[in-house]
């Protein structure tokens, strides 16, 4: 399990890709955390959707996170193209074939791929969070948000809790990508297909009818990364409720594409 | 310990209601070079996936070094294998595609250089491999398959590609790797390849194994051919009725005459064309090669 963890990881750091995927984490943490504070007196929001943050909000102890906060769900997207790409790539290149021959355990290289993976995720999430805090830090004073609680023992609690949310959501995300790779042996259709229903069939059906929020599986990891709705609020999702069908959703795919893995004849 | 490389008995595959492989048997003795041939679609490359454990057979056992094929994880560390052609990743270097195989198998990254060294890819070692031609392609994987110095190598068409100079580079490596003790087990369309390197010979036609043995005993068990040829195509049909009035098979092929018969009889042959009034400009007796073998035992062409 760890060679194949190790070998993927001479793939994995190859310049394109991890120059590449770092480079655009770097780009969309700078953007989504300076639009928090850039765009604060705008009518016409400052986040998602149009969505206002205010000063108040901003100047709580969450305040600090709340453009890492933000960035999470599009980091769950890169992790969901990384894994798709990296696992679907395998069957395109025919390379599964050379990967069985020198390590025969299929579950091994499964999980050997995925630690890999993990790997790679948390150093995107890391650099996002150096980031995401950074120009929050140096942008505050510009907004007129005030930092004090951002650097008590809340602040420090936030930073951690939200650290930990978008390591669950993006490997959620990641693992959802390599199922679909999996079972869908092709770098192309797996990442349309996460992404176009992660993107807009999820948020169409949403819109539609809103209490499948509740069931989707992309609205609950998003969800798990902005750590979800205290309970009792109208609208959203709870962060209890989010970990619980999130991880149904995840788990059911990981045995799905599993058991294929190993029954499944290597024929290409 | 078994004296065997590959040890086959009753295996078979089945797609659908389709037999890719049905019932092969056969054995390949250890350190010899074994042939597999058979026509596109005969089952040679769903054979060698059976015995790698890329594929599950539907019926049958089989031993690789000694260990059944149901537990690919106790042989492949001592096989090396080159199936369906060369597969890497293309942005990676050749180099760093070896490493990366290297790891996976828990095997030392020293040998890489030297491995691509004894392939002729030294000097492009750290272009990419989707910069490579094919046969540089070939050669790499030539190179993958010997990273765990096997006891066993088993490559599928391994001179597609190649240059006559590179075929007669693998074909020299091959030998010396069998001369070293490890047993090779490699499919070609180039039978004359084969026949030359080949000592062993397993051949397949619709998924059935049609022959198995040594290939010095298939060439001498084949009937000698007396090729004849008169002074214009007109004479050929006379030389065939001569041919088949002395009861030996005969056919036109080629602008000639070939007779199935002892070289000895070319003799009594030219002397009855000679009677005919059919000067030949040609009178060759030989033994038929692998490839003529093979179309006779195939029913191919």
């Amino acid at each position: 399990m760890w060679n194949v963890a190790f070998a993927e990881l001479r793939k994995l750091r190859r310049p394109t890709l991890f120059l590449g995927t770092m480079g655009a984490v770097v780009f969309f943490s700078a953007l989504f955390s300076s639009l928090l504070f850039l765009l604060i007196d705008s009518p016409d929001g400052n986040s998602d959707r149009g969505r206002t943050v205010s000063r108040d909000i901003l100047a709580l102890a969450t305040g600090g996170v709340q453009g890492f906060s933000s960035v999470g769900g599009f980091l769950g997207i890169i992790a969901l193209c990384v894994f798709a790409a990296q696992t679907a790539q395998e069957y395109t290149y025919g390379t599964l074939r050379n990967i069985l021959v020198r390590q025969p355990g299929r579950l091994r290289v499964l999980a050997g791929k995925f630690i890999a993976m993990k790997l790679f995720a948390l150093v995107m999430i890391i650099l996002s969070a150096i980031i995401s805090i950074s120009a929050s830090v140096l942008l505050a004073p510009r907004a007129k948000v005030s930092t004090d609680l951002w650097f008590g023992v809340d602040g420090r609690h936030a930073v951690f809790t939200t650290f930990i949310n978008i390591i669950i959501s993006v490997i959620g995300f990641g693992t959802i990508g390599m199922v679909l790779g999996l079972l869908l042996r092709s770098p192309i259709s797996s990442i349309s297909f996460g992404v176009l229903w992660l993107l807009i069939v999820e948020n169409l059906l949403i819109a539609v009818k809103n209490s499948l929020q509740d069931w989707m599986p992309g609205a609950q990891l998003a969800a798990i990364a902005s750590g979800g709705v205290p309970r009792g609020m109208a609208t959203g999702i709870e962060y209890s409720h989010a970990l619980l069908v999130g991880g149904i959703y995840v788990a059911v795919g990981v045995i799905v594409a599993s058991f294929l893995f190993v029954r499944r004849d290597v024929s290409n | 310990m078994s004296n065997t490389a590959i040890s086959v008995t009753d295996l078979s595959k089945k797609y659908g209601e389709r037999m890719a492989v049905s019932h092969a048997t056969f054995e390949v003795p250890l350190g010899t070079i074994c042939g597999f041939v058979g026509p596109n679609g005969s089952g040679k490359t769903t054979t060698m996936r059976m015995l790698l454990g890329l594929i599950t057979p539907t019926g049958g056992t089989g031993e690789i070094l000694g260990e059944s094929i149901k537990h690919p994880e106790k042989y492949l560390p001592r096989v090396g294998a080159m199936i369906e052609g060369p597969a890497f990743y293309p942005a990676l270097s050749g180099s760093e595609n070896l490493k990366y195989l290297a790891t996976l198998g828990g095997f030392s990254t020293n040998r890489v250089q030297h491995l691509l060294d004894q392939v002729g890819l030294g000097d492009r070692a750290k272009s990419k491999y989707k910069t490579y031609s094919l046969g540089m392609k070939q050669r790499l994987g030539i190179a993958a398959a010997l990273l765990p110095n096997p006891k066993l190598l088993m490559l599928d068409e391994p001179t597609n590609g190649l240059d006559p100079e590179g075929i007669q580079e693998v074909r020299a490596l091959l030998r010396s790797l069998a001369n070293d003790g490890t047993s090779v087990f490699v499919s070609s369309h180039l039978l004359s390849e084969l026949e030359l390197i080949s000592d062993y010979l397993v051949m397949l036609r619709k998924g059935e194994v049609v022959f198995t043995g040594k290939m010095m005993d298939l060439m001498l068990d084949q009937q000698p051919v007396i090729i004849a040829k008169g002074a214009n195509d007109s004479q050929l049909a006379t030389l065939l009725a001569i041919a088949e009035g002395a009861g030996h098979r005969a056919m036109i092929r080629d602008g000639a005459v070939h007779v199935e018969g002892p070289a000895e009889w070319a003799l009594d042959f030219n002397r009855a064309a000679f009677n005919a009034g059919i000067t030949l400009s040609q009178l060759t007796p030989q033994l038929p090669n692998l490839e003529e073998t093979f179309f006779e035992m195939t029913g191919e062409k």
